[in-house]
């Protein structure tokens, strides 16, 4: 009998003094509902909270306050050891006095599994990592790559209701790094086990997850599917740290339900987006446009351009261009001397340089409503 | 053909720098040489010497002869000095168990302190190394004889009626020895301790180690070869040592290192010693060796 999450955080505060003498909220006020079978990911910079989160779930901090329940039982001061829950850590953690297979074996010794058994799940499960017939070799003979699939394996042998990730993948080199994004996935669809991946690579998140939360200074700002967070962002922090964007600064003049319109400080200018969250007349905001979001048109000497009902435009100078292949990156000058970045793609193929922008071609940006995200300063 | 090289003579002259330029073999040799001369010097040389001098016989007047015989190494079969070696391999065993109980502890507590105290307490265990070795132990001379300050404190504390005479005995040989040697245990087995990462304990807990099982199955044998130094820094010099039986033990407790001792200065019979000292050097080199071996960690101690 199952009970209804995986894991939940109610509420929780964890606060460590500093070296100083002061107090730190490493997670402040966080709930999190995370359900079963789920790929759920803690995306945020060094010192969010992210690992301090992860290690409240193992049972390595207990929390100054809140609760932790997993599989519906309350864990309040239980010890690691009693937890269902298995951790792959950061720099591994393998025993270094012990060859591949003591190290998988360990888990089930201390469950007092028979020793047929113990040497059977050890086998399947180096062989579900990929690493069949290195039994005994030490982790010192092994790859990175090859330790991190033995960590992996050690704790899958011990089949837990939740398995914690501390950025496993963070030691690898980029090409394998991808390689076992796809595998941990396809893993973790195979078994069926909760995962929670602690990462500070967004790409690698929304690669991975069914669900994200962003955090920030001990906060979780945003919870949601890859598509919400990059598509919706709730704030400025979540908008800005997930993928590249363009701020710009304004007043809201006019709510009109999810449509707004704000007067923007530089360019001088007003501009119709979308509302994230409730926003009111006067309010000050930062409005974001994606630059894959955005089209480019030709100045051809006229004032403005005929554009649909439903977009903005604003007129600008190429400043600087990158062509990188599958695009070409152009910087942008506004007036009041506004910079914004936009990313063209390639549709067209020719070797005619004037087909490309370059820089001092007089342009409008095109940026349809839905496009422009109006979000509060402070997330809420 | 390569011309140019045709005809010309090689130069006859003999120049090192160009040697060293040349022969890559040479130049490590010559970057090698100053601790070839000092380990030439300083243990080649006199181990020549005293092996040659163990097969010589002593002279009326305590010179040494040259006449090469085997004498030297039969004496040594006197059951007299059979018993001399047990109770040395004894007291050296002892000394070494002694402080692996009492340093594995104390280093445990060092590499478990608060980092800023921890600079303080090893400051304090080497402490004692900054006054004379000598000095030290007749200091325990005042701390054992009878009605010395322990049997003061033991007796105001009821725990003892009348004095313990532990004094010239073999019980102050190794208190003294023990004295001595603990730091020399201590120190490797902090060492490998603190290098432990604790994320290791962390992973044996996770995976479901009790705090006293992720012990004895990953601190313990992570610091083996810590213990397997300090033995080596403790029971090779328990085993030569005859100050602490001299001063702590009186006339009553010789080891083998006081033999070795009174052939040299007393006796005068410079050959026995020489053959001594090879038999201790022998014996103490075997058994380090298997006890490096058993502990299975050898080949890692070599590196």
């Amino acid at each position: 009998m199952k009970s209804e999450h995986a894991v939940e955080f109610k509420d929780i505060i964890k606060i460590f003094p500093t070296p100083e003498g002061g107090q730190v909220n490493a997670v402040d006020h966080v709930s999190i509902t995370i359900e079963h079978g789920e790929f759920f990911s803690l995306l945020g910079p060094s010192g969010c909270g992210k690992t301090t989160s992860l290690r409240l779930m193992a049972g390595f901090e207990w929390p100054t306050s809140g609760t932790v329940y997993i599989n519906g039982q309350k864990m309040g001061r239980m010890p690691p050891y009693l937890r269902p829950v298995n951790t792959v850590f950061q720099n591994y953690a393998l025993f270094q006095h012990m060859n591949v297979y003591q190290n998988v074996a360990f888990g089930l010794e201390m469950e007092k599994v028979p020793k047929g058994e113990i040497s059977r799940r050890v086998g399947e499960a180096l062989e579900m990592v990929k690493l069949p017939g290195m039994v005994k070799r030490k982790p010192k003979q092994l790859s990175g790559g090859q330790q991190q699939r033995i960590a992996l394996a050690r704790a899958l042998v011990k089949r837990p209701e939740v398995l914690l990730l501390d950025e496993p993948l963070g030691a690898l080199d980029l090409k394998l790094r991808k390689e076992m994004q796809l595998e941990l996935k396809a893993l973790q669809e195979q078994v069926g086990i909760t995962f929670i991946y602690v990462t500070h690579d967004q790409e690698e998140a929304l690669t991975m997850s069914n669900r994200i939360a962003v955090m920030s200074k001990g906060r979780a700002l945003q919870i949601g599917s890859s598509v919400e967070i990059y598509e919706r962002p709730n704030c400025k922090f979540v908008a800005d740290f997930i993928g590249e964007t363009n701020f710009l600064t304004g007043i809201v003049k006019a709510v009109d339900k999810d449509r707004v319109v704000v007067e923007l400080a530089k360019p001088k200018q007003e501009i119709i987006g979308l509302a994230v969250g409730e926003l009111f007349v006067g309010q000050s905001v930062a409005i974001s446009i994606r630059p894959e979001k955005v089209y480019l048109v030709d100045d051809d000497g006229k004032q403005e351009i005929k554009v649909k009902p439903n977009e903005n435009q604003l007129k600008g100078r190429v400043a600087a261009t990158a062509y990188i292949g599958s695009d070409t990156r152009v910087v942008l000058e506004l007036a009041d001397g506004v910079q914004m970045k936009v990313w063209e793609q390639n549709a067209i193929s020719t070797l005619d340089p004037e087909a490309y922008y370059s820089t001092g071609d007089s342009v409008f940006i095109v940026v349809p409503h839905e496009n422009t995200l109006i979000l509060p300063e402070e997330s809420q | 053909m390569i011309s140019g090289q045709v005809g010309e003579t090689p130069k006859s002259k003999f120049s090192l720098t160009k040697i060293l330029r040349e022969n890559s073999r040479a130049q490590g040799f010559f970057l090698i040489s100053p601790t070839n001369i000092y380990l030439f010097l300083l243990v080649v040389l006199p181990l020549i010497l005293v092996t040659g001098l163990s097969f010589l016989s002593r002279g009326t007047y305590g010179q040494v002869e040259f006449t090469l015989n085997f004498s030297n190494y039969t004496r040594l079969f006197d059951p007299l000095y059979g018993k001399v070696m047990l109770f040395s391999l004894g007291v050296g065993v002892g000394t070494t168990v002694i402080c692996i109980l009492i340093g594995y502890p104390l280093a445990y507590f060092l590499a478990h302190a608060p980092i800023k105290q921890r600079s303080l307490l090893l400051f304090l265990i080497l402490l004692p190394f900054w006054t004379n070795f000598i000095i030290r132990i007749f200091a325990w001379m005042i701390i054992l004889r009878s009605g010395g300050i322990l049997d003061s404190i033991l007796q105001w504390l009821h725990i003892t009626q009348g004095p313990l005479n532990l004094l010239y005995t073999p019980t102050a040989v190794m208190i003294g020895m023990v004295y001595e040697f603990l730091p020399f245990m201590v120190l490797p087995l902090y060492t490998s301790l603190e290098k432990i990462e604790n994320s290791l304990l962390e992973a044996a807990a996770d995976l479901g180690a009790p705090p006293y099982k992720a012990f004895l199955r990953v601190t313990l044998p992570l610091s083996v070869p810590g213990m397997i130094a300090g033995t080596i820094l403790t029971f090779i010099p328990a085993m030569g040592m005859f100050v602490v039986p001299d001063i702590l033990g009186g006339a009553k407790t010789i080891l083998i290192g006081n033999v070795i001792r009174n052939q040299f200065l007393t006796a005068r019979d410079w050959p026995f010693g020489a053959a001594a000292s090879m038999v201790l050097m022998l014996m103490t080199m075997i058994l380090t060796l298997y006890y490096t071996r058993k502990a299975g960690f050898g080949e890692e101690l070599l590196v």
